[in-house]
């Protein structure tokens, strides 16, 4: 089929009923944004299913691609259909980017699995903008799992903790020590560690320092009743990734038992709904002259909520 | 919002080697030729079959496919790319580079590859190819 000129109905018809070209082009809506992403992201979403959002993160080279390939050679096998949503970073330079999560991914789900790469274009925080858009048109499309790789993280690009229902962190023997397992950020959003290269030596020390470090969380409370498990994993010859696969089906179990999927997607609606309406905002602000907008006697904070309220009652003028 | 500069929606290029052919030099030196270029490169690598190609070409809705060919198959397996190519509708570009002997570049390019580059391609060149293939 030549997708060339098809609308976007005749598009998410095709794309929902599996046609990859068709998904490959929609997701190209959504990453370009505008005008066709938000009609996509209605339709994605009074088509939605509720597949589970998984998101594999950690340090560059820690392997999350490799893991992300082992799960895909898997997934089918249990019955599972998963997507991919692979994350490198654009060149803040030229924009240019390398997208090469999928030379780790290999072709292995084939018809049982869909990869698509996206570069970050601009956007800080370990994902692009354009990731919960993405996600939400293959779970319309019967996707189920959907995975979110992230570019190659820090300690404060959590971004994808948002994105997704559970949250998987990965880490590498010998990354650091005890000090660096307490500090705040990434280790504090994970769901379920793995411990990847577990091939190499230091992998208990690394498994000692993180197990104190969640005795110290049980202390102060952090996670409640749920403590996120450690995995020992080696990538590259597929040793613990049915451990992995328990350990990601067990938080899942323990978010649709204890309600906290609801809680987790209804915040990550109001977050989602906030963060369009603070976009929404700046392009209305970015209309206004000047004139309207500096003022001399009044500050920044006056000027926004004097906007504000002439915006959200209609008695006054309009803007501008 | 993309930030200044990238507001542009760049060009997205699927890079292969087809078969056991393992010069991966050349092919990687290209991949950061179109990075810098503004291009996103979906980087695939050695030992890909016409079908994972044309698997990840769908998927990435690529706007085009680059092959590096060192390996003297390329009489048989340009055509062949372009057969799968054809069979599943995707209708972009085929780009080749790497080791092809004059005589052989009509023939390809009377099959249908859009462009075909060789040894020492000036990165000027390499982006043009691309470019140039893309927009026609
Ligand atoms: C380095 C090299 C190797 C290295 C490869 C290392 C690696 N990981 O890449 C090693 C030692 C492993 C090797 C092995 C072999 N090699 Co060798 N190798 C070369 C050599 C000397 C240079 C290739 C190279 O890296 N060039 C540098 C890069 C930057 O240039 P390039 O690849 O041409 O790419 C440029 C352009 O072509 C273009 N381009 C390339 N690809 C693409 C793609 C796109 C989309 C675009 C737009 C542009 C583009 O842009 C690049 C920048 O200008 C060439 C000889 C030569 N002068 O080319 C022989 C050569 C390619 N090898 C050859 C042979 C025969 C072999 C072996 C079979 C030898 C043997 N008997 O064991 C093995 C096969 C290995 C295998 N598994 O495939 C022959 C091929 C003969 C043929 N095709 O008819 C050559 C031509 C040598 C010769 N004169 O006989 N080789
Ligand atoms: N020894 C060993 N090497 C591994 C293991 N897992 C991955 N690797 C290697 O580590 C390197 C990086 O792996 P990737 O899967 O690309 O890592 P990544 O986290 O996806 O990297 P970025 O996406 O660039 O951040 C590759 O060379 C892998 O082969 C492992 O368990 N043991
Ligand atoms: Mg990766």
């Amino acid at each position: 089929m030549s997708i060339g000129n098809l609308s976007i109905d005749d598009l998410m018809d095709a794309g929902l009923a599996g046609n990859r070209r068709a998904l490959g082009r929609l997701l190209t809506m959504i990453e370009n944004g505008g005008a066709p992403a938000n009609d996509i992201a209605n339709r994605s979403h009074r088509a939605q299913r509720g597949a589970p959002v998984i998101g594999i993160t950690g340090a560059p080279g820690a392997g999350k691609s490799t893991l992300t390939g082992q799960l895909l050679r898997r997934l089918p096998a249990l019955g599972l259909r998963p997507a991919v949503i692979a994350v490198d970073p654009s060149s803040p330079l030229t924009g240019g980017a390398i997208l090469g999560d999928r030379v780790r991914m290999d072709d292995v789900a084939g018809d049982n699995g869909f990869i698509r790469s996206v570069a970050t274009r601009g956007h800080a925080g370990g994902l692009a903008l354009s990731v919960p858009g993405c996600a939400r048109l293959f779970d319309a499309a019967g996707f189920d799992p959907v995975l979110i790789e992230t570019v190659g993280v820090g300690q404060v690009e959590v971004d994808v903790a948002g994105a997704a229902d559970t949250t998987v962190v990965v880490v590498n023997p010998g990354w650091g020590d005890a000090v660096q397992a307490n500090k705040a950020g990434l280790l504090e959003v994970a769901d379920v560690f793995v411990i990847n290269k577990a091939d190499r030596a230091g992998a208990n020390d690394t498994r000692r320092d993180l197990d104190l470090m969640l005795d110290l969380s049980h202390v102060s409370g952090l996670h409640g009743e749920y403590r996120p498990p450690i995995v020992m994993t080696t990538a590259t010859d597929g040793e613990g990734i049915d451990a992995l696969w328990d350990a990601v089906e067990a938080h899942r179990n323990y978010l649709n038992h204890s309600g906290e999927l609801n809680r987790r997607r209804k915040k990550r609606f109001r977050f989602e709904v906030a963060s369009r309406m603070n976009d929404q905002l700046a392009e209305i602000v970015a209309t206004l002259t000047d004139s309207t907008i500096a003022d001399d006697d009044r500050s920044p904070a006056e000027v926004s909520r004097e906007l504000l309220e002439r915006m959200l009652n209609p008695a006054h003028e309009r803007l501008r | 919002m993309p930030a200044d500069g990238l507001n542009e929606r760049p060009i997205r290029v699927v890079l292969a080697k087809l078969g056991l052919d393992g010069h991966d030099r050349g092919i990687k030196i290209v991949a950061r030729i179109l990075r810098d270029a503004g291009m996103e490169v979906i980087y695939l690598g050695l030992r890909q079959t016409t079908a994972s190609i044309v698997a990840a070409a769908e998927e990435e809705d690529a706007d085009a496919i680059g092959l590096s060919m060192h390996n003297a198959g390329h009489l048989a397996l340009a055509p062949k790319m372009l057969a799968a190519m054809h069979d599943a509708d995707l209708d972009i570009p085929l780009i080749i580079g790497g080791i092809v002997p004059d005589v052989d570049i009509p023939v390809l390019t009377d099959a249908g590859v859009a462009a075909i580059l060789g040894p020492g391609a000036p990165a000027e060149e390499v982006v043009a190819a691309v470019r140039n293939a893309v927009s026609r």
